[in-house]
């Protein structure tokens, strides 16, 4: 299996720095970037099996570049982080998104999702 | 959470609802209505009767009164006339003849006959000299003779020249009374015709007047004594109980209530130039029965426009109080969703940006640990990595904690909204007391479960629940001494409802704030509850399609018994307002 490129973007720096090392470690090649507009450059220039996005980041809004990165990759799967807590629903998450996982992530279970989103693919 | 609710206070008792809205406030209320509007309704209708009354009873007084005048009127001018009629026969008789005509029997004789033919009512004639000796005498007793010096009327006749006296007995010991005429003679001495007058004429005078029952009409003298029988007072020369009018030449008619319970009108005249007086007395009916007899009418008007005017003063008072308590209940209402939806949308942001501040660095610290773990996995031989190993599970075993309970806020402030869903009330009621865990810590209290293995999830807003529960739950906190004990049970009840008893083991409610403590404002915490607790805990269980009871016992303890449908009856809040 040929190793997975994921693209990680949350405007905290401590957080993704982390988990790109922690990814490593488990066969996953990740970048992080802070922005929404950093991360739609990025996808123009370097392709990506995932990406991890945070819904809230500063300037054009996690809900913002996911419209536009499903509109420019459609066949990217966008997996949400979000400090809001769970979802009461399945309907109430952001539509185009593969799954949502609330803040602080299990490591264990977004390895799971990132290998099933890019299974589904 | 239950701090949050202390602070978030909200002043509405001293500005718009000062008193709780508690019955006797409003039976007070409506027994004042009642009283007043009766009263000024029925007053005016009682004095219109009683100007009635009164007026009745002054045209029955003026009625008795014109009646009695007009018999001493009538009867004072016959019985005046038949005395002046007797006297001035007498009168003719006198001047008509000299002394020496008169003195012979059979000049008195004739007289008498004459008298009798042209008048009638004499009963004889008799001639006295000077020295009070009746020398000659004509009628049916043997009078002549006899010496009338020293008797009342003789003396009497000294001074005038005509006398006509009393009833009296005289030496016959029957009643009559005398008519007397002096006459001087020419040598300066006099002599006196006397006649005796027959009582007839009294008699037959009252008799004509043809009285009846209630009406008596008789003659007495001026010392009270009776001149003729009568019907109340007794016989002839009995003393009358009445005083003795003083001498007036005008008729007088008196009302006059006497002890023995008799209504009477008394009227009486001085008949002139004789020592008679006219009596004629009626005797009344109770004027309150003689009003009531003669205006059953009214008072039967007077009596159902009474009972018609408090039937409807009862019916609208009532209807107007408790139109006022549903008003109120409803402003109540207002207030109770205005409160609530503030408080919770505060909480709620307060909730969500606590949380979401606190996931980020969480998540951090957790990534930290994880990726610690990782290193010391990936290390050949490193040194102390069991320890390592532990150290970075407890830090994330912690940040777990604190995720839950993130978790648990965030999830509060998203239910806030209305959210029918299915509910699972075990977990819901374990997560509400999971809020209190340091009080519950910190007092030692201890909370049993008891949980209905059947119980079957029910379709409900898990938020208001949530709050539902928390203000019961707090409440039966604040009840129990530390260390004492909260009983919380589920069970099926009914079709299609379960039932959530919460029972405390505290002081328990007395019966009288008992009926209260829905209410709103009504609080037993003085300055530190706001009196809405339980009233919006019972307006949201209220609007979810349930119902809450009480029971409590003083010394005992507190239960507080939810019953909720298993199927969402729920009504929006607008609609019921």
């Amino acid at each position: 299996m040929s190793e997975l490129k994921v693209l990680l973007v949350d405007d905290e720096e401590e957080l993704v720095s982390t988990l790109v090392e922690r990814l490593e470690y488990r066969q996953i090649k990740a970048v992080f970037l802070l922005t929404g507009a950093a991360a739609i450059q990025r996808m123009r220039e370097e392709t990506f099996d995932v990406v991890v996005l945070d819904l809230k980041l500063p300037g054009i809004s996690g809900i913002e570049t996911m419209r536009v990165i499903k509109k420019e990759h459609p066949e990217v799967p966008i997996i949400l982080i979000t400090g809001h807590g769970s979802l009461a629903n399945e309907e109430d998450m952001p539509k185009g998104a593969f799954d949502y996982l609330p803040k602080p992530i299990d490591l264990e279970i977004l390895v799971q999702k990132i290998r099933e989103a890019v299974a589904v693919k | 959470m239950a701090e949050h609710e202390e602070k978030i206070k909200f002043n509405i008792e001293n500005e718009i609802l000062p008193t709780p809205l508690v019955m006797p406030r409003y039976r007070k209320l409506k027994r004042l209505s009642i009283i007043i509007t009766s009263l000024v309704a029925l007053i005016p209708l009682f004095i219109v009767t009683l100007l009635n009354y009164y007026q009745d009873q002054e045209a029955y007084h003026a009625e008795t009164r014109y009646t009695i005048s007009r018999l001493l009127s009538n009867t004072q001018k016959t019985l005046e006339y038949a005395i002046k009629e007797r006297r001035s026969a007498l009168s003719l008789i006198i001047h008509e003849r000299t002394y020496e005509e008169l003195n012979s029997q059979e000049s008195l004789k004739t007289a008498l006959s004459n008298l009798k033919e042209s008048f009638g009512g004499f009963v004889d004639i008799g001639l006295i000299e000077s020295s009070g000796l009746q020398t000659h005498y004509l009628g049916p007793y043997d009078l002549r003779g006899k010496n009338y010096q020293e008797q009342d009327w003789f003396k009497e006749i000294l001074v005038r020249n005509v006398f006509v006296s009393d009833v009296f007995m005289g030496h016959r010991n029957i009643p009559h009374f005398v008519i007397a005429f002096k006459h001087e003679k020419p040598n300066g001495d006099f002599y006196v015709i006397r006649t005796t007058i027959d009582m007839d004429l009294l008699y037959r005078l009252i008799y004509d007047l043809d009285l009846d029952k209630n009406t008596d009409a008789f003659i007495i003298n001026r010392e009270g004594l009776l001149q003729t029988p009568s019907l109340f007072y007794g016989n002839i020369l009995d003393k009358v109980k009445i005083s003795v009018p003083e001498h007036f030449r005008q008729r007088e008619v008196i009302d006059e209530y006497h002890e023995d319970g008799m209504w009477l009108t008394t009227g009486y005249v001085y008949i002139e130039e004789s020592p008679f007086i006219l009596v004629v007395i009626k005797q009344r009916e109770n004027p309150f029965f003689h009003w009531f007899y003669r205006r059953t009418g009214l008072i039967w008007f007077l009596l159902l426009s009474a009972g018609l005017i408090l039937a409807v003063v009862i019916y609208g008072s009532t209807h107007t109080v408790k139109r006022l308590r549903e008003l109120d209940k409803r402003r109540v209402k207002i207030f109770h969703n205005m409160e609530y939806t503030n408080k919770m949308a505060t909480i709620g942001r307060m909730a969500a940006g606590v949380a979401h501040e606190i996931n980020n660095p969480l998540a951090i610290i957790n990534e930290k640990a994880g990726l610690l773990k990782d290193l010391v996995l990936h290390t050949e031989n490193c040194p102390n990595q069991d320890k390592f190993l532990k150290l970075a599970d407890s830090i994330t075993g912690s940040v777990e904690r604190c995720s839950k309970v993130t978790h648990r806020l965030l999830g509060f402030a998203k239910r806030m909204e209305d959210n029918i869903e299915m509910v699972d009330l075990k977990s819901l009621l374990e997560e509400v007391v999971g809020f209190q865990n340091t009080e519950i810590a910190h007092r030692n209290l201890k909370v049993n479960f008891a949980f209905d293995g059947n119980l079957p999830t029910i379709e409900s807003d898990r938020g208001q629940l949530q709050q539902v529960f928390l203000n019961i739950i707090n409440n039966a906190f604040a009840a129990v001494d530390d260390g004492g004990q909260i009983d919380i049970s589920t069970a099926p009840c009914a079709d299609r409802e379960v039932a959530v008893t919460i029972t405390d083991n505290g002081s328990g409610i007395p019966e009288e704030n008992l009926q209260n403590i829905f209410e709103p404002f009504y609080s037993t915490k003085g300055q530190f509850g706001t009196g809405l607790g339980l009233s919006i805990t019972r307006d949201i269980i209220d609007k979810l399609g349930g119902k809450i009871e009480v029971e409590s016992q003083i010394g005992k303890g507190t239960s507080f018994i939810v019953k909720l449908p298993c199927h969402s009856k729920r009504v929006a809040f607008q609609e019921k307002i």
